[in-house]
């Protein structure tokens, strides 16, 4: 579903919720291997996500709370600190060039979600 | 070919502006630009310099920046001053020895503060207001001062007063003519001017001619007067006008006025060849001109002349539109009716305290000039109409009347306009400019400012260049936008309509029927607000947990570091030592910073996610609710102690303000709302600076609307007197309901009757007078919107289904490691950043 940027040589799957325990466009966080993991369910696509959980602009552990959405084509999570956009399928912050958030990979089987970092 | 050598002497506004026309020009590879500055840093907005004392930094007020000089190779000098100018050489020398040749010198030394020469002038805390360094000798002063004065009514010194008054001095303005800014006034408008002012607490002193500054007896100094009269103060601003700086032409044998001014004709030449003079040191027909677009068009022409072009300096208008001291003052043209047969039309209203006065031609058919206190609307159009040397229509006191029902509106129109009037003389933009750009592709204001620079100046001109653009759109058949965002082409008001209609109870809904794409952090925030005004269910259930914004989504206020604070309702500020207690024992137990608010409740800081709903079980069982501090929705109704117990109380303030925020609670709205009831006219409950305030009297309460504290302070406007309790609430439920249908996203009430349509006087009609015949729906919605009022958290901590959201993981119990905390003064606060370091390993980032 989406591609892992983070390196992470130890990168395992870990099952960590299901999908239904998520309420509908909103976002949880999970811990992977160590790892904040911020992961989305969209309703309207019926997709999900999973990036990092940390807001390198507003520093702290807290996008898994931030509102999800579209801008013009990309799919964004809208920090809940101070807004900044990160596509949620690439990482890449839309406002300052050059600031990303890791994205991971994840999987549904049945109705849990598994998601490797 | 080697580069022409340009020496720009002053680095002000204009020396800047020329600085930026030279890079910017097509040929600028030509030029090898080199600027020296007295002071100690590059050109800055002076016109802005009073937003200093507003919270404005230095940075804020730069015109640009060494970086930006140095990428486009302008080479400059600071706190170094040209002292010797040697024509025949084409050199300078600056008072450090540096000499430097030149091709063309421009001198661009603009003016200094003029300081009577009154004995006693020169001790400490007699000061003036022209550059950063000024201000920040005043800010210091001002601490060691109770008193203050400013010497000087015009333009200049009532700003000062302004600042001298927001730094918290008893503020007193002392004029030699006999009424305030005399120059541009005529003896009406200077009379309102300065009772507006006095209400506000300045002290105005006119005809006082300073004879001497002596030691004072109840303040640092004494000023004595020649009427024999005396005023006490601990300090002096000097603002008595300006001269200009043109010390360096007049050791030099550069020709000077006959009172000072360096002389230049139509092309910005001085006397001496290659040497010319522009911005307020330059005296073009034996006129300074102390603005800074007549400078900014003296840079544009001595430009031109250097490159071969024949532009030409004719003079300039010199009106002006100002806010002083929170009071519209334009004066536009001939303000004083001096040319000869000229006959005028004044308009003035006692109660609303507003001067109008037009003066027109002996035939009637031109406008010569205007003065307008009080309200300043119609300067843009009157602006235009004068010097476009434009005719009038036929009624024109309809320009300065006010508007009345059904009646045309004020003005012409700004389709009258010719191409060539320039509407933004800051930036020299004309009416044709801003036709292009609209043409081009820019339609909305960001883009009109990028594209042609207008309304970045004084801001003067915004009103008009709005005007100008959205006429041309609707020329092009373009439709003028307020779409609040890329999902929904409609504006706040419009969706409220709809989903106050048609009924929708979801944004699912309305996205398939009104909208395109998925939402985003705008539109799902503002239509679960929408949804909550009219049909008030709870906010975290499935279908608009979603819609909610950072703090709503979790019911607390997100901290910088991710937690929550945590904020129950003290209703009207009352609460018994047995709640208090609960409070103490609830933030002992978790360890949260405690603070009283001011708001006159108590916040808990720094709770965790998971802890929010053991927190809240605590709470709600000792008979607390949510206070929503979270929501754009009410938040306190303050209250004095009024007369239960206070020997001046005539009402039960805190009977009335328990009651409205027990009535009001939870009612989410564009904006948070806010609420004081004060017991008597000593108003401690400071009702004026709330959304709704409520003064009690001897017969009932003072109902104030539409008061805002925070960034842009506004006292509430009077609505309606003597109020029994039931007509105070159904006010209310009008007014509150009436806000919630018809303002924009994050829209405070102060805003919101600022841009209604009619004002005050229409809301009266509308809530009052029933105009609309809407009194009855507004109340019943309100009356909707209580009945479903619940406890959010109350509500939560009883799903143990909703409770599943808050943990900091969803798959494991631990907490967010990274918190980090220190202590001080006994409780603890975020870590910073590099307290931060040592505690915690490194957080992990894309590469
Ligand atoms: C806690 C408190 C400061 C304090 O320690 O006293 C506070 C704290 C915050 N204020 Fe305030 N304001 C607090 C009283 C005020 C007051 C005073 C009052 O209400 O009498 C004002 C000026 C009055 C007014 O609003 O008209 C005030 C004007 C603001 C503003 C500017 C609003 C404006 O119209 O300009 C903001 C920003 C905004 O809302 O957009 C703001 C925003 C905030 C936020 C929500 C900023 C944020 O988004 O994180 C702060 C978070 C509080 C938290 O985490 O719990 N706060 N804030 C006060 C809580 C009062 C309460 O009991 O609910
Ligand atoms: C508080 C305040 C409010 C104002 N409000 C408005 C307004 O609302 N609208 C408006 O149009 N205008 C306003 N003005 C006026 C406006 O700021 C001036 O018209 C404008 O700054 C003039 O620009 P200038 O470059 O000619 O002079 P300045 O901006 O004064 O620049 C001249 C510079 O040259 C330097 N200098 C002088 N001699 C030498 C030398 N020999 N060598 C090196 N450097 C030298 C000075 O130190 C100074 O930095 C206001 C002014 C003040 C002080
Ligand atoms: S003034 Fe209000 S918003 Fe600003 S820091 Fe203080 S509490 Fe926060
Ligand atoms: S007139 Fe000053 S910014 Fe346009």
């Amino acid at each position: 579903m989406s591609t892992a940027t983070a390196e992470n040589t130890e990168a395992t799957w870990v099952k960590v919720c299901e999908k239904n325990s998520i309420a509908p466009d909103t976002g949880v966080c999970a811990l992977v291997n160590g790892h904040q993991v911020a992961i989305f369910y969209s309703r309207q696509l019926d997709e999900l996500f999973a990036v990092g959980n940390y807001d390198p602009l507003g520093k702290a552990y807290v996008l898994s709370r931030g509102l999800i959405g579209s801008q013009g084509e990309r799919f964004c999570v809208a920090s809940p600190l101070y807004k900044q956009h990160f596509d949620l399928r690439t990482g890449e912050c839309l406002e300052e060039e050059g600031v990303s958030i890791p994205t991971y990979e994840l999987k549904l089987e049945g109705d849990w979600i598994s998601v490797r970092a | 070919m080697s580069k022409q050598r340009i020496i720009v002497v002053g680095n002000g506004m204009v020396g800047h502006k020329f600085i930026d026309d030279v890079v910017k020009s097509e040929n600028a590879d030509q030029y090898e630009v080199i600027t020296f500055s007295e002071e100690p840093r590059l050109a800055y907005d002076r016109v802005k310099l009073s937003s200093y004392f507003s919270g404005s930094s230095v940075d804020d007020l730069m015109l640009t920046s060494e970086e930006a000089y140095q990428n486009n190779g302008v080479v400059y000098t600071l706190s170094d001053k040209v002292v010797k100018i040697d024509h025949d050489a084409q050199t300078v020398t600056t008072a450090s020895g540096r000499v430097e040749g030149y091709d063309k010198l421009i001198l661009a030394t603009g003016s200094y503060p003029f300081v009577p020469p009154i004995p006693g002038k020169d001790q400490p805390h007699c000061l003036v207001y022209r550059t950063i360094e000024d201000l920040e000798a005043i800010t210091e002063s001002a601490k060691q001062s109770k008193t203050g004065v400013v010497v000087g009514g015009g333009l200049l010194g009532l700003e000062a007063a302004n600042a001298l008054q927001n730094l918290g001095l008893d503020t007193h303005v002392i004029e030699f003519a006999p009424r305030l800014m005399a120059v541009q006034l005529d003896e009406g408008g200077g009379n309102l001017l300065r009772r507006k002012i006095e209400a506000m607490g300045v002290s105005v002193h006119t005809e006082k001619n300073t004879q001497q500054i002596v030691a004072g007896d109840e303040c640092r100094y004494r000023m004595e007067f020649a009427d024999g009269s005396h005023l006490d103060t601990d300090m002096i601003v000097f603002s008595a006008g300006i001269r200009p700086q043109d010390e360096i032409a007049r050791n030099n044998g550069i020709d000077i006025g006959e009172r000072g001014g360096i002389v230049i004709d139509n092309f910005c030449r001085t006397s001496v060849e290659d040497i010319y003079a522009i911005g307020e040191c330059a005296l073009w027909d034996s006129k300074i001109f102390g603005l800074v677009a007549p400078g900014y068009q003296m840079a544009k022409v001595a430009l031109s002349h250097i490159q071969g072009g024949d532009e030409q300096f004719t003079g300039a208008d010199m009106s002006t539109k100002l806010k002083l001291l929170g009071v519209d003052v334009a004066s536009i043209g001939d303000a004083h009716a001096r040319t000869p047969g000229a006959q005028t039309y004044t308009y003035e209203d006692g109660v609303k305290e507003v001067y109008k006065r037009m003066i027109v031609s002996e035939d009637g058919k031109k406008l010569l000039g205007a003065v307008l206190v009080g309200e300043a609307e119609a300067y843009g159009t009157l602006q235009q109409i004068c010097v476009n040397n434009m005719d009038l229509p036929a009624d024109p006191e309809q320009m300065i009347l006010p508007q009345v029902e059904g009646g045309a509106s004020v003005g012409m129109g700004v389709d009258a306009l010719p191409d060539t009037a320039q509407l933004c003389s800051c930036l020299d933009v004309s009416k044709g400019d801003i036709v292009e750009a609209v043409q081009g592709g820019c339609t909305d204001m960001g883009g009109i400012k990028s594209c042609t620079g207008a309304t970045t100046g004084c801001g003067g001109c915004t009103a008009l260049v709005k005007q100008v653009m959205d006429n041309e759109l609707e020329n092009l058949g373009i439709e003028v936008k307020n779409d609040i965002c890329e999902h929904f082409a409609y504006s706040r008001v419009e969706l409220a309509d709809i989903i106050r209609v048609k009924k929708i109870e979801s944004f699912d809904e309305l996205l398939q029927s009104h909208g395109t794409g998925l939402g985003c952090e705008i539109c799902k925030p503002t239509v679960g607000s929408i949804l909550a005004s009219y049909w008030n269910e709870y906010v975290l259930s499935n279908n608009l947990v979603g819609l909610q914004d950072t703090n709503d989504i979790y019911l607390g206020n997100m901290q910088k570091d991710g937690t929550y604070s945590v904020v129950p309702r003290v209703a009207g500020g009352e609460i018994t030592p047995d709640k208090l207690i609960v409070l103490g024992e609830v933030a002992k137990e978790y360890d949260l910073y405690t603070k009283i608010t001011g708001g006159q409740r108590i916040d808990l800081f720094g709770a965790q996610l998971h802890q929010l709903p053991e927190i809240w079980r605590k709470l709600v069982d000792a008979g607390f609710e949510t206070g929503h501090a979270y929501g754009k929705s009410l938040r306190t109704v303050k209250s004095c102690v009024g007369n239960t117990w206070c020997r001046y109380g005539v009402q039960d303030s805190v009977g009335m303000a328990i009651a409205l925020e027990d009535r009001y609670k939870g009612l989410r709205s564009p904006h948070k709302i806010k609420f004081a009831v004060s017991g008597c006219t000593r108003e401690c409950a400071e009702a004026q600076s709330k959304d709704i305030g409520v003064i009690a009297t001897e017969n009932g309460w003072n109902l104030y609307v539409c008061g805002n504290g925070g960034m842009r302070p506004r006292h509430g406007d009077l609505f309606a007197t003597d109020l029994d309790d039931e007509t105070l609430v159904k006010y209310i439920d009008r007014v509150l309901m009436f806000y919630i249908r018809t303002a924009d996203r994050l829209q405070r009430t102060s805003v919101w009757l600022e841009n209604l349509e009619g004002g005050l006087d229409y809301l009266r009609d509308v809530v009052i007078n029933d105009k609309l015949n809407l009194g009855q729906e507004l109340e019943d919605e309100m009356t909707h919107n209580i009945g479903k009022y619940q406890c959010e958290w109350k509500t939560t901590i009883e799903s143990p289904e909703k409770l599943k959201r808050f943990s900091h993981f969803i798959n494991a119990a631990e907490p967010d490691s990274s918190l980090a905390y220190v202590a001080e003064r006994g409780q603890k606060r975020p870590a910073r950043e590099e307290e931060r370091k040592n505690q915690i390993p490194a957080v992990e980032l894309a590469q």
